[in-house]
């Protein structure tokens, strides 16, 4: 039972960051490249503005930086819960 | 030394190296086949990953398509890199967690159904079928370029390339050969690109020259795009001009794609443990981003460069001379590529000069009564050849030339490889061996592997003959239809232990059915010409095109899968089980052959 309940924490935190995670990963991308460009479009950037420079490569490299971070918190988040291979 | 031996050059040293690695590392058993055992270091893995999965579209098409539309096409550049973050987040750990070897393996056990493993296969060889076509295009352009003849003889002898290059080892061979095409490629995409970025920014980083200085004029190097480009009569490059909606489902779809590509998922099954395959999909993202971020700046200078050349003493001076062209050596590029038939020109007015400009523009119509222009004289270029002819246009050093035909030809083999190894695991492993014929022995399992790839690329020759748009648009749509049917179906195996194998089954069907019925009433049936019932300019649904559907099909799956599966009886216990196991990494052994 124990085991369960462990597994059961362990997977709400994951649901957690996987949320939260794509909240940034959709903002970034459909927010700040596409939808919410207009609202950006007063800051401008390298000759254009920052709704551009989001959507040609600010969203990658905030990508990046999402992966990184999920699976450094997530290898972090089996050791706490006892759940990581041995 | 002339330019085409230079090609043959760089392409012949490069294809030794790749076969030099192949038999080297021959695949022996099946499950070296496949799977190259479990040892690869997720970095090596994920090199070999992104030259997996750069292909033809994103090497050779993709900046050609941002150059001639500029932002609208960033939709290129989050959706391929974005769909990573969901592989990451949502697959790719509780895949490898499971232990099998193929993405149907994992549909037909979760969902407790052959028939469900059945249609998985399938929707992966349909998605899989499309995205070997816009390789094929790739393969052609590139072939037909370096050997200097016409395209489609290029795809032809490009197939059978592809072909004797696959059937040479399993993915053990292909992944130590995929880190030697990472390395190619990569290089022949950054050199040309630093050169050029010199030349105009004065940056040696493309991706930050991109947003510097235009040296020459001293303004920055979008501003002087989007004035050039306006004065042409062209949409001004860094503007919105397409519709919202679709570009977030375009973006959307290419995304969920990402994601639901079989290929790149069996990466995922083959590292040595869960928490190498979340680091994995960072790493791949690494190597990919090196090129994603240098092809938007690849795309806005060479736009720039070729204004430049066809308006060499400015868009209010007068135009290049047909005599230039055939004379000039910085303009030696368009006759060679004039003979690809991909980039043509005709002087319509006698005028002797070539005059380009967008001849549908009100404005651009007016100065071409006033001066006597007949229509825009550029009369054909290709966007697929823009990367391919970019050094050349750039007026780079030959052996510049040379490698970047090297690196084509190494993005657009190995994607087709690996699609290949999908196609062929999926009809031998999956559908003979699963299904038809347990009992078969595994040289014979190898002979039918073998097999399936040859008609597979048979098929995607006949098909890619009458391409249903540039390599980037046909790989695009191989993205729609993996949306439609495999990312949901996984996705709804490990997140939800309600959806049972009639909800599973209904919603792949009802996803990939909706998207290829879209798909083919806009490209036409089987992608033959003039079947088509709509056009892509004038879409059935409002703003939405063809390429865009995926999302959509997406979506039908969930509703679909939900609806059923509450309708039909519940999942047993031992399917909860299994995906209370997949959620958590402890107990991850090696993959089991399947059953």
């Amino acid at each position: 039972m124990n085991d369960s309940n462990e597994e059961n924490a362990y997977w709400s935190a994951n649901l957690r960051f996987i949320k939260i995670s794509l909240a940034i990963w959709a903002v970034v991308s459909f927010g700040f490249g596409i939808l919410l460009r207009p609202a950006l479009s007063g800051i401008s950037f390298g000759g254009t503005d920052l709704g551009f420079w989001f959507a040609q490569q600010g969203s990658i490299l905030v990508f990046l930086a999402l992966i990184f971070f999920y699976a450094w918190r997530m290898n972090k988040l089996d050791h706490e819960h006892g759940v990581d291979e041995e | 030394m002339d330019q085409f031996t230079l090609n043959l050059l760089f392409v012949g040293a490069s294809f030794a190296l790749y076969i030099g690695i192949a038999v080297w590392a021959r695949a022996g058993s099946t499950s070296e086949f496949y799977a190259a055992g479990r040892g690869v270091h997720p970095v090596t893995k994920g090199m070999a990953t992104a030259a997996d999965w750069m292909s033809a579209a994103s090497f050779i098409s993709m900046a050609g398509l941002i150059a001639f539309t500029g932002y609208d096409n960033s939709s290129f550049l989050m959706g391929w890199t974005g769909g990573y973050v969901l592989l990451a987040l949502l697959l790719a750990p509780y895949l490898r967690k499971f232990g099998k070897f193929t993405v149907s393996e994992f549909i037909g056990d979760r969902f407790y159904s052959p028939t469900a493993r059945l249609v998985a296969v399938i929707c992966l060889l349909v998605a899989s079928i499309t995205y070997v076509i816009g390789q094929m295009q790739g393969v052609g352009i590139a072939f037909g370029r370096f050997l200097e003849i016409d395209a489609f003889w290029g795809l032809l002898l490009g197939s059978c390339v592809v072909f004797a290059y696959a059937v040479f080892g399993g993915m053990k061979g292909v992944t130590y050969t995929q880190v030697a095409q990472y390395c190619v490629l990569i290089t022949a995409y950054t050199i040309p690109a630093v050169f050029i970025s010199l030349q105009l920014t004065g940056n040696p980083i493309p991706a930050l020259g991109l947003f510097g200085e235009h040296t020459t004029s001293g303004e920055p190097l979008l501003a002087k795009l989007d004035a050039i480009v306006t004065d042409l009569g062209f949409k001004e490059y860094t503007a919105a001009h397409g519709s919202t909606i679709n570009m977030v489902l375009f973006t959307l779809s290419l995304m969920i794609g990402t994601a639901g590509l079989p290929h790149v998922i069996m990466r995922f099954f083959t590292v040595p443990k869960v928490s190498d395959a979340r680091w994995s999909a960072g790493w791949t993202l690494v190597f990919i981003a090196l090129l994603y971020l240098t092809a938007p700046a690849v795309g806005a200078m060479a736009r720039l460069n070729i204004s430049d050349l066809m308006w060499p003493n400015g868009t209010d001076g007068e135009a290049v001379s047909v005599e230039q062209i055939e004379s000039a050596p910085e303009y030696a590029w368009m006759a060679t590529w004039q003979k690809t038939g991909l980039l043509d020109w005709e002087d319509k007015n006698g005028d002797g000069k070539i005059q380009y400009y967008n001849d549908a523009n009100a404005d651009l119509q007016a100065k071409a009564e006033a001066n006597g222009w007949q229509g825009n004289e550029l009369t054909k270029f290709n966007r697929d050849i823009l990367v391919l002819a970019n050094p050349e246009i750039a007026s780079l050093p030959g052996w510049v030339i040379g490698l970047v035909a090297a690196g084509g030809l190494a993005a657009a083999l190995s994607t087709a490889a690996g699609l290949l190894l999908a196609i062929s695991s999926a009809v031998s492993h999956d559908l003979l061996k699963g299904q038809l014929t347990p009992n078969m022995s595994e040289k014979s399992e190898l002979l039918a592997a073998r097999i399936s790839m040859a008609a597979a690329i048979v098929v995607a020759v006949i098909l890619g003959l009458n391409p249903p748009g540039f390599a980037a648009q046909t790989v695009a749509l191989a993205f729609g239809l993996a949306a439609a049917s495999i990312f949901p179906a996984l996705m709804m195996g490990i997140f939800s232990t309600r959806i049972n194998n009639a909800g599973a089954v209904a919603g792949m069907l009802a996803g990939l059915v909706v998207t290829l019925l879209y798909i083919f009433l806009h490209k036409g049936w089987f992608f033959i010409p003039d079947t088509n019932t709509f056009t892509d300019s004038d879409p059935l649904l409002g703003p939405i095109k063809s390429t865009s559907f995926g999302a959509i099909g997406a979506l039908v799956n969930f509703i679909v899968a939900y609806i059923v599966s509450g309708m039909t009886k519940e999942t047993p216990q031992h399917i909860k089980d299994l995906v209370a196991s997949v959620r958590v990494p402890r107990g991850a052994g090696g993959a089991v052959e399947g059953h």
